[in-house]
């Protein structure tokens, strides 16, 4: 599903230059929930906007479902985004000024649904998570837990066919990333492929695999036993 | 795998229209006041500021089209002195289709002076004036254009007054106070004095009834006297006039009513003229002349305009760098984000523009005819067409398209991870 060979993310300030991402090189089959752990500044996060086609990196190829995804134009690469890829950042980034509903609706009227095949999809994945009830709220009344749920619910609204998620518990209490947490476990369950940056030790180790980082590098790569 | 062509316009356009009209719907009202309040003024700025120079002209036009030439004019051939056979004329003009009313006039030039029994020391000029002499049927002429309500000291003519004049006030000192070499006013003259006219060999005493202030020059200059009076100080000894103005009926085409004219034979009499083709092309020259500097000055205001849609965007799009990074994060098109952006502009420029246009059809129009702007050689009226004015409306719409698009464009094509991460 997700094929990395020698990728670089180089950032250079001046003369220095900092590898954020160091020659990785990995493989993710399909249906599989892999955590990328690491101290903060090992490249995690770097990695998981790379594999999610948010940046371009400096070398190297990605390979989704056997199609090389680099060397894609920005239309090609945000077309892809659109259909095959969810996201969940670390604080949400959900619009503002859309209610719950609407933040969930954007991207599937965006996919060509009408507004109420739309409406009635993205229903279903604030059900999924939850969250049907405060629908027609704006993020300004939902709290931090509920905003991450429609997070959630917008980056499985499409059917994608990977989720990238950026750190989802890291403002989150305790029980609400639990919650989240189980909201991954439960679209794993279904077969979704799910790569989540985490430096939880104990959420990484609710997942399939644990690829851990150091200096932008990969210094272990471990399936869990569950 | 999906593809750019995946993106068709209408998807981008129908997600731009959603995103546009949400952040219309929630946006602090205030603001979205403030800038529609603007656009307003713009608005107003393209229609008022052009359609008020060029109706400073119009009201003159107008005027001289209500109380002086009418729809169709009538004048001796440039090369003759009066419109030969003027009965005969006058009847076959009441007799085509939309015919009003007319009113037959005698022109002249004349001298009038009013200190001519005071003697004075060689070399000094006596209180005198040249002026136009306007013979006219009293009754009539009032019928035909109103003028008696013009009188602003004394009163009007009867058909017995053969004693008496109307003096226009451009010919007196104290409503035209103009001291140049080479124009001459009256300075001692008031209701009642006696003033001694002059055509030619012939001059004659009158008494003054009244003074006239019309805004149209066919009066405002001119010494009014009855017709029969006229006709004995310009030597004429037939019926025939210099002058005869027909109104139509309200809606009447004026080329139709010109050419029953010609049709009947009057053409071989005297020159027929519709009011448009009568109109002095000095008058002209000056309406193109005020609709060319209202257009500079309305293209200075649209310019405004752009500028501040297109601060209000770009600051607007600059402030919501991350919302805009986040939708294209989730994979929507950056023609979609800027659709919604020219959208918001849009919606900005429209409203302005229709409330300028209720503004100026209901309250600044009526404003202005009811209390036209006291402008010393007219009334002046704001002309705003319906055509024009929504002609000017799409201009600022499309004005705004630009100045909507350019942040937009500008902000939505910064990359996408910065946005995001607000770097």
């Amino acid at each position: 599903m997700i094929e990395t060979k020698h990728l670089f993310k180089i950032f250079t300030s001046g003369d220095s230059e900092l590898k954020a991402v160091n020659d990785v090189t990995l493989s993710i089959p399909e249906g599989q929930f892999v955590a990328i752990t690491g101290k903060s500044g090992s490249g995690k996060s770097t990695l998981l906007y790379q594999l999610g086609l948010l940046d371009i990196p400096t070398s190297g190829e990605i390979y989704i479902d056997g199609k090389e995804v680099v060397s894609m134009s920005l239309n090609e690469r945000t077309a892809l985004r659109l259909h095959s890829l969810g996201y969940i950042f670390q604080d949400y980034a959900i619009l503002p000024s859309l209610t719950a509903l609407e933040n969930v609706m954007v991207p599937l009227l965006m996919q060509g649904y009408s507004e109420r095949e739309a409406t009635e999809k993205a229903k279903k994945a604030l059900a999924r998570v939850g969250l049907v009830d405060r629908m027609d709220n704006l993020p300004s009344a939902l709290s931090g837990g509920q905003q991450q749920r429609v997070s959630i619910a917008r980056a499985i609204g499409h059917d994608p066919k990977i989720i990238f998620a950026d750190e989802p518990t890291a403002n989150l209490d305790t029980d609400t990333s639990r919650s989240v947490l189980d909201t991954f476990l439960e679209l794993h369950k279904t077969g979704q492929t799910i790569v989540m940056v985490t430096h939880e030790h104990e959420y990484a180790l609710l997942t399939d695999r644990i690829i851990s980082l150091a200096d932008g590098k990969i210094v272990s790569d471990e399936l869990n036993q569950r | 795998m999906p593809t750019p062509s995946e993106h068709k316009w209408n998807t981008d356009l129908r997600v731009g229209a959603f995103l546009a009209k949400r952040d219309i719907r929630r946006a602090n009202i205030w603001t979205t006041g403030l800038i529609v309040f603007v656009m307003m003024l713009t608005f107003l700025n393209l229609v008022v500021v052009s359609g008020i120079l060029v109706g400073l002209i119009q009201g003159s036009i107008e005027a001289d089209k209500t109380y002086s030439s009418g729809d169709i004019l009538i004048s001796p051939f440039l090369n003759k002195v009066s419109i030969e056979q003027t009965p005969q004329v006058v009847a076959i003009a009441q007799t085509i289709p939309s015919f009003q009313k007319l009113a037959v006039r005698y022109t002249g030039s004349a001298r009038v002076e009013s200190n001519y029994r005071t003697t004075i020391k060689q070399g000094d000029l006596r209180d005198g004036a040249g002026a136009s002499l306007l013979g006219i049927d009293p009754k009539n002429e009032d019928t035909f254009s109103h003028i008696s309500k013009f009188v602003i000291d004394g009163s009007w003519l009867g058909p017995t007054d053969t004693d008496s004049v109307v003096i226009g006030k451009n010919l007196l000192y104290k409503y035209t106070p103009i001291e140049a070499p080479g124009f001459q006013t009256l300075k001692d003259v008031s209701i009642g004095s006696r003033v001694k006219i002059t055509v030619g060999d012939i001059s004659r005493e009158y008494y003054v009834k009244g003074i006239i202030s019309s805004k149209v020059d066919t009066f405002d200059g001119s010494i009014v006297m009855v017709d029969s009076e006229a006709r004995k100080l310009i030597g004429r000894t037939d019926l025939n006039a210099n002058q005869i103005a027909i109104i139509l009926d309200p809606g009447a085409d004026p080329i139709v009513a010109k050419e029953a004219l010609l049709a009947s034979g009057i053409g071989q009499y005297a020159r027929v003229q519709t009011h448009d083709e009568a109109l002095p092309k000095f008058l002209k020259d000056i309406q193109k002349t005020f609709a060319l500097l209202g257009n500079a000055i309305s293209a200075i205001g649209l310019v405004v305009a752009s500028i501040t849609i297109f601060i209000v965007i770009f600051v607007n799009a600059i402030t919501r760098r991350r919302y805009i990074g986040i939708l294209k994060g989730i994979g929507i098109s950056r023609r979609a984000i800027t659709i919604a952006y020219v959208l918001q502009s849009i919606f900005y420029a429209l409203t302005g523009a229709v409330i300028g246009m209720i503004i100026v059809f209901f309250v600044l129009k009526p404003y202005f005819v009811a209390h036209p702007i006291n402008f010393p050689f007219s009334d002046g009226i704001l002309v705003a067409t319906i055509v024009g004015t929504f002609g000017r409306a799409l201009i600022l719409v499309i004005a705004t398209i630009g100045a909507g698009y350019i942040p937009a464009r500008i902000v939505v094509r910064q990359n996408t991870l910065d946005a995001i991460l607000g770097r």
